[in-house]
């Protein structure tokens, strides 16, 4: 039986109570009489053998591009660089699909008698993974063969010595990137696309690139002209990042990238009524939805973290293709789009969203305010293609307790930024303006972003700026059960339940107002028309 | 007129700085145009006797009206009008040099106003001032009279030799207290009931009583009981701290002691305070010694705030009942003894001078000495339970506010007996004093370390509750009434418009508008209380002292690590260290001994920091360096980041951001800070030896910079970078970090433990409450994350095994 597409249910008065994920929790609301929910298509069939597959994609590229054993000769420099901590989100249960890549990736370089191997973590201004993360992602075979011996590294952005500015794109836009990928013979991503937006040139010009180059798209003015991020073609950032990639391949830096895709099936058992509509939840969903809830609302908020933490999927991969990037992420895009597309017909006034315990920066640790901010704003809202799911000037209502806590290793800046910087002003320009450069330039962050697990300094100007778009497009955002203080901060109203956020979000929107709920994660992009 | 009497005379004033002094040198310049002044002042110990007059006298705002009159000529004015003698009623001859002598020689009327009018003065201070004082000023009239050149060899031919300047002292009409009904106006030699002390005798006593306490004070059990004292206040501070809190215990007690001798001799000899006790005497002593020196006693009753004179309300410095008014409108006396239908004898000071400036005019008495009450309880009395229903009222319609911004209720009084009230306040005061202790004496840090400063604050304020009613309770029970017939006799002899510019009959007070127009606003204004809800002053304060720290002038700052950036100590970075290569059983094992050896330890530590510190570092001793380098680097992320405190790591880098320069002075080990070193443009910590075969030595090269180390290390630094210690700025968490707290100009206090919190509120230091990043995980314990076998056997392989760890 092949999977059911996503679809929009109309509620009615019989329609079930809605699951919203609340964090580390959830909340079953009833939605007004009326309201639209939009679900995503279930998972699609996962490819039976992952090993033969990805042999096969190795070895018939698409593109202009030679298979990669052809590519590979004795005494070349090789360095495989491949997606960090951030992807696959929960994390994949091992196998992890990079393990896989890779491992076949230095079985060619092995055949070939390649001995000049480095592996890169493509970490552009990300906290550097742990030992642990690490052996996660690439098997104990591959960390303990290369880690040990320095050739397992981290990319540095401040690490001056060791990038390479590779010149000007005709936006006169400086493209820096690592040094030792830049200056190999062969360059091989590994990639895990888990949205549209992932992938292609962006791997390479963001992934190993410095704060000098990444700053010409991470900023206000392209985050509020990517409508959306994840529609390549009315992205400022795709753009930005498809020039740089086409500058980094005229400089002579060959590039063979591997691109693959998951299906989303993103929880294990105990929580499949996740992935479920509720009027199709079995008794068994209910008992583990109920034995969940309870025993996470019970939970101290660090047990529950941990435990849910510690959760990883069992994604299967949907596809994989390697070769020249653009024709491989051609491909890739439509294997998303395959599995998240849900077609919507006509904006809302509200949209509502529950937001999960995870987004691509807190993994292993606290989901903080600013990340609240940016899930809701930067991400949910901008799963769509032609227009906004919610209408120009309408509300957006999520859910999530957001709590004022913060983990001072990992996110050190977003501390200060939260208290020094959103205490004056949420104004992404002004933001910009008056306090990246000195955040993104202290000593301190930098010290900790290359030598601890810190996100660089300037991170969450980053988050703040992904919430850009929605922001200017927002009439007004509520967080229901969010911390008063710190949704204050943030600029936001905080409702104690979704009855009341729609009240207030009737003073915005006017009377009887269209919901619609984007029932999510599993992750869906949704196509408005 | 008396401007007119006065006119080109020189007026003698003593205690020109004080409450009635400054009131009657305004009043004199002000309504006696023509007169010239000759103030004695003693000198500050920075400032002169002519600076202390400008400052302390024309700068308080007694002044103002007198300066707009005045306009820009204020200043010339007051130049020409004013001479300043240099000098002091507490030494013999005044002090006086030649110019103070010449000048107190042509002086025509001295007016004596200087005292010690606490009540709870030691008794020799009270002695030297206020018994002797009188007398030294009549010996020194007639003294520089006598030695003047011009008015004793060089006079006009067929002119008599001027009679001394004529003494107006004022005294205190509670030197009757122990009289019942109505006391005339008469010299206590006169009076019916004597004295019957010898006064000689009574300064002899009180200068052995000084001697005697200070000798008892030196005995070696009461230096074992003081040094006791010093160490439960401050705990481990270090030898020359723990000395000077001694010393100053010492003195203290001294002090006290001296304070009880001189109130339990005034009650013993039936006056309620050593005040009037010093006061009569005082008299006695100046009438015996007087010589040909003309004297006029004045003795007014409880001096308050001016009921019309410079303006209604005019007050200097905290009266005596002001303190029990603030106190009782504040809730903090329940109850206050007295009797309802007793009289509480108040006269506005304006009506004290001007009774003065009248009797300077007037000139001196005919036979030589005589005395004047200037009182209320006479001829416009005012009845106890009155005054409390008015204040009662005033403050039930304007109340005080607390701290949280709720409003004050004022308390009904029921007017009981003293000893009652005493009691009840003195097992307040016990029950409170033993909490306090009990407190500090526990290693304790509450996320709330205001609860120590707020217990010390309920303590202090039911001593001092305590203190007024043991001092003031007397002059609510007066029963003496204070004739002023003399005084108003006198008045009757004045022309009309003195009548009006010099009033100072008490029968024209309205009590009802005295007290609620005039003296309480000004009380109030006065005492800085908060008269509304809102929370001002406090934010306000922190956020001040927030900026001053980090003003550009500061230019260093110097922080303490453990407990004040970081919630970590080395025994945590110890385990952590120590159980990075454990295997699970050895972990187990490491964290017993740990336990094990907890309480010694912290008994190690309370005594001396450094000790400890020594003794704990040589479990260190054997271990890889290189391999505890490296452990140190992952150990920054995995324990010492997490307990950071955001806050404190900010202000590092305010600081660094300001221009500022960072130093940071830790006991913590070199391997375990390295990786802050990035925030500091210096560090001082201890480090430990290496020794050839690449270990740890266990013994560290050079002390561990703790205690008075710290200051001396801090006072190099400044040194050495020509940066001053004044403007610099030292945060701080412990009672032991004192040395390092006060060799700088402003300390910081964050997270305070008892002892701390109650010094940094005695001192005014601001205190910062730094947290943990919330969310975190608070009870972790500090050990590694498990090793994997692999990784182990590898660690052993580069560097050996380390053979202690966890084992000692």
């Amino acid at each position: 039986m092949s999977p059911r597409p996503g679809f929009v249910f109309e509620t009615d008065r019989s329609s079930p109570a809605t699951l919203f994920w609340h964090g580390e929790g959830f909340r079953l609301e009833k939605l007004p009489t009326g309201a639209r929910i939009v679900y995503p298509p279930e998972p699609v069939e996962a490819l039976t053998d992952p090993v033969a597959q990805i042999r096969g994609a190795l070895e018939n590229p698409v593109g202009d591009s030679p298979p990669l054993s052809a590519l590979l000769r004795a005494g070349m420099r090789l360095t495989i660089a491949f997606d960090d901590v951030s992807l696959p989100l929960p994390p994949m249960r091992s196998p992890d699909v990079r393990q896989l890549v890779i491992e076949s990736v230095l079985d060619l370089a092995a055949e070939a008698s390649v001995d000049d191997v480095v592996l890169i973590a493509a970490l552009a201004l990300h906290r550097r993974m742990t030992a642990s993360e690490l052996r996660h992602a690439l098997g104990d075979r591959i960390y303990d063969a290369f880690a040990p011996n320095g050739l397992l590294v981290q990319h540095d952005a401040e690490d001056q010595a060791n990038l390479v500015h590779l010149g000007l794109t005709t936006e006169g836009e400086d493209v820096e990137i690592n040094k030792r990928a830049a200056t190999s013979d062969l360059l091989v991503y590994v990639n895990i696309n888990l949205v549209a937006m992932d992938g292609g040139h962006k791997s390479v010009a963001t992934g190993l690139a410095s704060y000098r180059s990444l700053r010409h798209h991470h900023n206000v003015r392209t985050m509020q002209h990517s409508r959306s991020f994840m529609d390549q073609e009315h992205s400022e950032l795709h753009s930005s990042n498809w020039r740089m990639g086409r500058l980094i391949a005229a400089s002579g830096v060959k590039v063979f990238q591997i691109e693959t895709t998951l299906n989303t099936n993103t929880f294990p058992d105990q929580f499949r009524f996740l992935e479920r509509r509720e009027w199709e939840w079995s008794l068994k969903d209910r008992a583990s939805f109920l034995a969940t809830s309870f025993a996470l609302e019970r939970a101290p908020a660090g047990v529950a973290r941990k435990v849910l933490q510690r959760t990883c999927s069992p994604y299967g991969l949907s596809s994989v293709q390697a070769g020249e990037v653009e024709a491989v992420h051609a491909v890739t895009t439509e294997n998303v789009y395959r599995q998240q597309l849900v077609e919507v017909e006509g904006q809302t006034d509200i949209l509502t969203m529950g937001l999960p315990y995870i987004c691509p920066y807190n993994v292993g640790s606290i989901m903080n305010p600013i990340l609240v901010a940016c899930t809701g704003l930067g991400y949910m809202f901008n799963m769509y293609l032609g227009k906004p799911l919610v209408r120009p000037g309408g509300v957006l209502i999520m859910s999530h307790p957001t709590p004022w806590a913060f983990d001072p290793v990992y996110h050190p800046s977003y501390i200060d930024f939260f208290e020094q910087v959103l205490s004056e002003t949420t104004d992404p320009f002004e933001i910009e303006a008056n306090f990246e450069e000195s955040f993104a330039r202290d000593p301190w962050y930098i010290h900790l972003y290359r030598t601890g697990h810190a996100y660089h300094g300037v991170h969450p100007f980053y988050m703040w700026y992904w919430c850009a778009h929605a922001l200017d497009h927002l009439g007004a955002v509520v967080i229901v059960g969010g911390d008063r203080s710190a949704v204050r901060r943030l600029g936001f109203k905080a409702a104690s339940s979704l009855g009341d956020a729609l009240e207030m979000a009737e003073d915005v929107v006017g009377r009887h107002p269209s919901i619609t709920h984007l029932h999510s994660p599993p992750l869906l992009v949704a196509r408005v028309s | 007129m008396i401007a007119d009497a006065l006119a080109g005379r020189r007026i003698g004033i003593t205690g020109a700085t004080g409450f009635v002094g400054t009131a009657l040198v305004e009043r004199l310049l002000r309504c006696v145009p023509e007169c010239d002044l000759a103030l004695l002042v003693r000198p500050g110990r920075r400032t002169s006797a002519a600076e202390r007059v400008r400052r302390e006298i024309l700068r308080n705002n007694c002044f103002d009206r007198l300066r707009s009159e005045l306009g820009s000529s204020f200043d010339a004015e007051m130049e020409r009008r004013i001479a300043v003698m240099a000098g002091d009623v507490t030494r013999d001859g005044l002090g006086l040099d030649r110019a103070g002598l010449d000048l107190l020689a042509g002086c025509d009327v001295v007016i004596h106003s200087a005292a010690t009018v606490s009540f709870d003065s030691p008794l020799d201070a009270a002695v030297d001032v206020n018994l002797l004082g009188p007398s030294r000023v009549a010996k020194a009239i007639s003294d520089a009279r006598a030695s003047h050149p011009d008015l004793t060899e060089a006079l006009p031919a067929g002119e008599a030799p001027r009679e001394p300047a004529h003494l107006v002292s004022i005294s205190t009409a509670y030197v009757s207290a122990t009289r019942k009904g109505r006391v005339d106006e008469e010299l206590l030699s006169e009076a019916a009931i004597p004295v019957g002390v010898d006064w000689r005798e009574e300064v002899a006593a009180a200068r052995r009583a000084r001697s005697d306490i200070d000798a008892k004070s030196r005995e070696p059990e009461m230096i074992a009981r003081l040094t006791r004292a010093a160490r439960s206040q401050i705990g481990a501070a270090g030898t020359h701290l723990l000395a000077e809190r001694a010393e100053k215990l010492r003195q203290d007690w001294v002090s006290d002691r001296m304070v009880r001798a001189g109130i339990s001799r005034a009650h013993m000899l039936g006056w309620p305070d050593s005040y009037a006790y010093t006061k009569a005497l005082g008299e006695v002593a100046l009438l015996e010694t007087r010589d040909r020196v003309p004297i006029t006693i004045l003795r007014p009753s409880i001096i308050e705030s001016s009921l019309h004179e410079p303006c209604p309300g005019w007050i200097r410095g905290f009266r005596m009942g002001d303190p029990v008014i603030v106190s009782y409108a504040k809730g903090l006396l329940k109850e206050f003894p007295g009797t309802p239908e007793g009289i509480v004898d108040i006269i506005p000071v304006d009506l004290v001078v001007a009774a003065a400036i009248t009797i300077a005019a007037a000139g001196p008495p005919e036979n030589g000495a005589t005395a004047f009450h200037i009182a209320s309880g006479d001829r416009n009395p005012l009845r106890y339970d009155k005054l409390v229903e008015l204040i009662r009222t005033w403050f039930t319609e304007r109340p005080l506010y607390d701290d949280d911004g709720q409003p004050i209720l004022a308390p009904s009084w029921t007017f009981p007996g003293r000893g009652r009230v005493q009691r009840q306040l003195g097992r307040t005061t016990k029950a409170l004093t033993i909490a306090e202790k009990s407190i500090s004496a526990l290693p304790l840090r509450t996320k709330n370390p205001d609860m120590f400063a707020r217990l010390e604050r309920n303590k202090a304020q039911a001593e001092r509750a305590l203190g007024y009613v043991e001092l003031y309770g007397a002059y609510t029970e007066t029963e003496a009434r204070f004739s002023t017939r003399r005084l108003i006799e006198l008045q009757g002899t004045l022309a009309e418009e003195d009548r009006a510019v010099f009033s100072f009959d008490p029968a024209t007070i309205d009590w009802n508008h005295y007290v609620n127009v005039v003296h309480l606003p000004s009380v109030v204004q006065h005492s800085r209380v908060r008269t509304s809800p809102i929370p001002r002053e406090r934010t306000t304060r922190l956020e001040r002292m927030r900026r001053s720290v980090l003003a550009p002038g500061r230019r260093l700052a110097i922080f303490d690590l453990e407990n004040t950036l970081i919630a970590s100590n080395v025994v945590d970075t110890y385990a952590w260290l120590a159980s990075r290569w454990l295997r699970s059983d050895e972990r187990l094992r490491l964290v017993a001994s740990l336990l094990k050896d907890a309480p010694r330890l912290l008994l190690t530590d309370m005594r001396d920091r450094g000790d400890f510190l020594r003794a704990f570092y040589r479990r260190y001793e054997g271990e890889a360096t290189l391999q505890v380098q490296e452990d140190c680097a992952e150990m920054f992320s995995d324990l010492l980041l997490q307990r950071v405190f955001p806050e404190g790591i900010r202000r590092v880098r305010q600081h660094r951001a300001a221009g500022h320069k960072t130093l940071l002075v830790t006991g913590s080990l070199d391997l375990i800070v390295e990786p802050l070193r990035v925030l500091f443009d210096e560090v001082a910590c201890a480090k430990l030896g290496t020794r050839e075969d690449g270990t740890l030595s266990g013994h560290l090269d050079a002390p561990p910079p703790t205690g008075e180390l710290r200051a001396t290390l801090i006072r190099e630094y400044a040194e050495a970078e020509g940066l001053s210690l004044e403007n610099a700025v030292a945060y701080a968490d412990s009672t032991s970090d004192l040395p390092m707290l006060e060799v700088v100009g402003n300390p910081v206090i964050v997270n305070p433990e008892a002892r701390l919190a109650v010094i940094a509120q005695r001192r005014g230091w601001p205190v910062e409450r730094w947290s943990r990043s919330p969310g975190m995980n608070r009870w972790r314990l500090p050990l590694a994350p498990p090793a994997r076998q692999g990784e182990r056997a590898r660690a052993q392989d580069r560097y050996g095994r380390s053979r202690s760890w966890g084992t000692r």
